[in-house]
């Protein structure tokens, strides 16, 4: 119990270092294996040397800033016109699902509604439109701004900072506060605005953080709704890090390591920015203005926050709709054909896919639990109260960009002859599991009362029977859900197991992206379903057991 | 310890609590006699329940903690809080949600009482006691307030500890069923001849006790 929190942050963050100092060196000339022996720029000239480099960072920058802030206000505004609303506990769990859908799923089911030839075109076509094949003038997806990767990132998370708002909300008086707003004579929003975000946003700063990190960094949602000539720039790197020739590298490293810095140095705008928002904050709310354009603000953010929603579930079922299409041709609004031709072709490799994403997504999500749980009744049994590093900690690898540290990592796993291996794959997936799990697992663990394991120790029942006989029933609901949510990290991930796999080891996510490229969209649609469908079947299970196992016990409800 | 009526008192030898930079309790010792009840009062944040979290095994940071235990003559301090054999009950039942009233008690039941039906019969035996026959199979959330105390105290008895703390346990009774509980609690902790520490607000519990009180300020 004692081993467990060094065992576990060595497990998950020697990775990350390891992994980071692998990258920098041979930015820096140095990589022994193909030659690098000696310090150099060259890496630097040649990235800079790169036509389009600068554009590649501009758009990252622009893709990243403008999905962080966009999702930010539609949450906040959806949060802040809903979070009173008896309707609201019912719609979360309705909204957690989005969390648990992958990415790539999302973003490709994304451009199978907004591309040109789909379905939003074909709902509208011929008839409005007058187009009878797919306009080929019309630029919808890949668009040289990379507004479709915005809304494409925008559709993923802003349910996940809806749900942290959510969260946040249930440790502050937030009911109260609104009342007293509302007898102040302040509109909902704005008083929501003025007093009960103050009080949530130090919490919301992690998952913020998080998003703005993914967002600029992302490499599978880049490839499949941004534009490639010039990339983002971890689209740019992943690309010369798959390059043959393996001078490439040396270059990739540099951008890998300056997708780092960009990474770094919004962060740390955004900290600033906080400060100069805060100061304008309290003026705006010492100024006394009890309804002005917030309202109307946060009514349009809250109609887009639906609209985001409703674009989520539709991308969902499209992929099931075109997995099932025998025909489906422009501009027909629905398959003309519908059958099992997609599923008996691809039947039986699929099969063999989708157990190795089941196994790699069973095993690290189970280890990642089992230590997330010794780590808190560790820290339970010590009194140990977790620190704002704990957590800084536990986010780190879900805030450095997966492209900065994931070849560094390779190099390690090649040292240590497991690279390609299946262990190789799950100890990668394992270092962005472990976070959601224990973070996830954190805040209802700390809510239990102390007392009920208390009281089993008073009656003479050892701390193992009390974690075994009290704690983790108790709490079977939300291990369950931390369960679900480790599973689904670890079906969404791109890079880890491209890098860990070596090329050797497919899971779903891995061709979905494969196939996103000109692939045939029956074929995409089969991939992409079950790569959703996957982390929601286990998503439900997840609520469904522990509710049929307390049936008779209205106390777990 | 030759006498032989002293053999399971409770003792606190000069035992000091505070915070860092805080005293809340200095060197206070006490002996608590078998069957009898010794109540400790003071205000919210005078160290009244860090007290029992003290005898009890509970106590962490940031509380310090000096003095020494006994239970007749064994030494307490030190000992692991599921090895002391001192039974706790709180102002609330804490009755595990996920379990039967059958399965709350059965927790609490030793493992010495070996053999399905006979910790069955054991169970079934002590509900029947405290007029509660047949409630074994209920589901805890759809008992009354008074039933669930008396659940949870009868769960703290079968576990057989040699001394009992009370940690406000009836403050959250309404007044008829106050008087009612306490007696049963009292009664209890008597004929099982168990040394108990009271912690209350209640100067009515303190009286009920007929025994010394300690205040701390």
């Amino acid at each position: 119990m004692r081993l467990a929190p060094p065992l576990t942050i060595t497990l998950f963050l020697v990775p990350v270092a390891a992994g980071l100092i692998g990258t920098a060196l041979p930015a820096f000339g140095v990589l022994p294996a193909i030659g690098g022996r000696a310090f150099s720029l060259e890496a630097w000239r040649a990235l800079f040397a790169q036509p389009g480099v600068l554009t590649s960072i501009r758009l990252s920058v622009q893709i990243g800033l403008l999905a962080t802030v966009l999702s930010l206000a539609i949450a906040l505004s959806f949060c802040a016109l809903m979070a009173e609303r008896a309707a609201l506990r019912r719609l979360s769990a309705w909204i957690s699902p989005m969390l648990a859908t992958p990415h790539v799923a999302v973003a490709v089911g994304f451009a199978f509604l907004v591309a040109p030839s789909g379905w939003l075109v074909r709902l509208v076509s011929p008839e409005l439109t007058g187009w009878d094949r797919p306009p080929a003038g019309l630029v919808t997806v890949r668009d040289g701004a990379g507004l479709a990767m915005v809304a494409g990132l925008l559709l993923k998370e802003v349910p996940y900072l809806a749900l942290m708002t959510l969260a946040a909300l249930n440790q502050v008086p937030h009911r109260a506060l609104r009342m007293s707003t509302a007898a102040l004579g302040y509109r909902a929003a704005t008083g929501w605005f003025k007093v009960v975000l103050p009080l949530v946003y130090s919490q919301l700063r992690l998952p913020i953080f998080a998003v703005l990190a993914f967002s600029v960094s992302t490499v599978e949602v880049g490839l499949i709704l941004a534009p490639g000539n010039p990339p983002p720039l971890a689209v740019l790197a992943a690309r010369w890090f798959a390059d043959y020739d393996l001078q490439r590298y040396f270059a990739a490293a540099a951008a890998a390591l300056l997708q780092l810095l960009v990474v770094v140095a919004l962060l740390a705008s955004w900290l600033a920015a906080e400060r100069i928002a805060a100061r304008l904050g309290t003026a705006w709310c010492e100024r006394g203005v009890r309804i002005g354009w917030t309202e109307g603000l946060a009514r349009i953010g809250a109609a887009s926050g639906a609209v985001t929603f409703a674009a989520g579930v539709a991308a969902i079922a499209l992929m099931l709709l075109w997995s099932f299409a025998d025909a489906w041709r422009f501009p027909a609004a629905l398959p003309e054909q519908l059958g099992l031709a997609n599923w008996r072709a691809q039947g039986p490799r699929v099969l063999g896919v989708v157990a190795d994403t089941a196994s790699l997504a069973l095993c690290t999500a189970l280890v990642a639990l089992l230590l997330s749980i010794a780590c808190l009744e560790s820290e339970s049994r010590r009194d140990h109260p977790p620190t704002r590093h704990a957590m800084w900690l536990a986010y780190a690898p879900l805030l450095v960009p997966q492209i900065a540290f994931l070849y560094g990592f390779q190099v390690v796993l090649v040292q240590l002859g497991i690279d390609g291996r299946w262990l190789a794959v799950a100890w990668s997936h394992f270092v962005f599991v472990l976070p959601y799990v224990f973070l996830s697992l954190a805040d209802p663990w700390h809510a239990l009362d102390v007392r009920y394991p208390r009281s089993a120790a008073a009656l003479g029942v050892t701390p193992w029977q009390a974690l075994w006989r009290v704690r983790v029933p108790m709490l079977a609901r939300p291990l369950g859900v931390a369960f679900a949510i480790g599973f689904a990290v670890s079906v969404g991930q791109y890079l880890p197991t491209l890098f860990a796999g070596a090329g050797r080891i497919a899971t779903l996510t891995t061709e979905a992206v494969t196939l996103s490229s000109g692939g045939d969209r029956r074929v995409l649609g089969v991939y992409t379903f079950l790569q959703a469908a996957l982390p929601l079947v286990v998503y439900l299970a997840a609520l469904i057991a522990p509710a049929l196992w307390f049936r008779h016990r209205k106390g777990m409800a | 310890m030759t006498n032989g009526a002293d053999v399971r008192a409770l003792r606190l030898v000069d035992v000091s609590i505070g915070l860092p930079g805080r005293v809340l309790i200095d060197a206070l010792s006490v002996d608590v006699e078998p069957g009898r009840i010794v109540t400790v009062m003071g205000p919210s944040g005078s160290g009244k329940s860090a007290l029992l979290s003290w005898i009890g095994g509970f106590l962490g940071a940031p509380f310090e903690a000096r003095g020494e235990l006994f239970l007749g003559a064994r030494r307490l301090d030190g000992v692991p809080a599921h090895a002391r054999r001192v039974g706790i009950l709180f102002q609330d039942d804490l009755l595990f949600p996920h379990l039967s009233v059958a399965g709350n008690l059965l927790f609490g039941l030793p493992r010495a009482i070996a053999g399905r039906r006979e910790r069955s019969a054991a169970v079934e035996r002590a509900l029947d006691e405290a007029g509660l026959a047949g409630f074994g199979a209920r589901d805890p959330a759809t008992l009354s307030g008074g039933q669930r105390a008396r659940v949870a105290l009868l769960r703290t008895l079968l576990a057989q500890p040699q001394a009992l703390l009370l940690d406000e346990p009836f403050g959250k009774l309404d007044a008829a069923l106050r008087a009612d509980f306490r007696r049963f609690v009292f009664e209890f902790a008597r004929r099982a001849g168990l040394p108990t520490v009271l912690v209350t607000h209640d100067a009515a519990d303190a009286e009920a006790t007929e025994g010394p009180v300690i205040a701390l300020s």
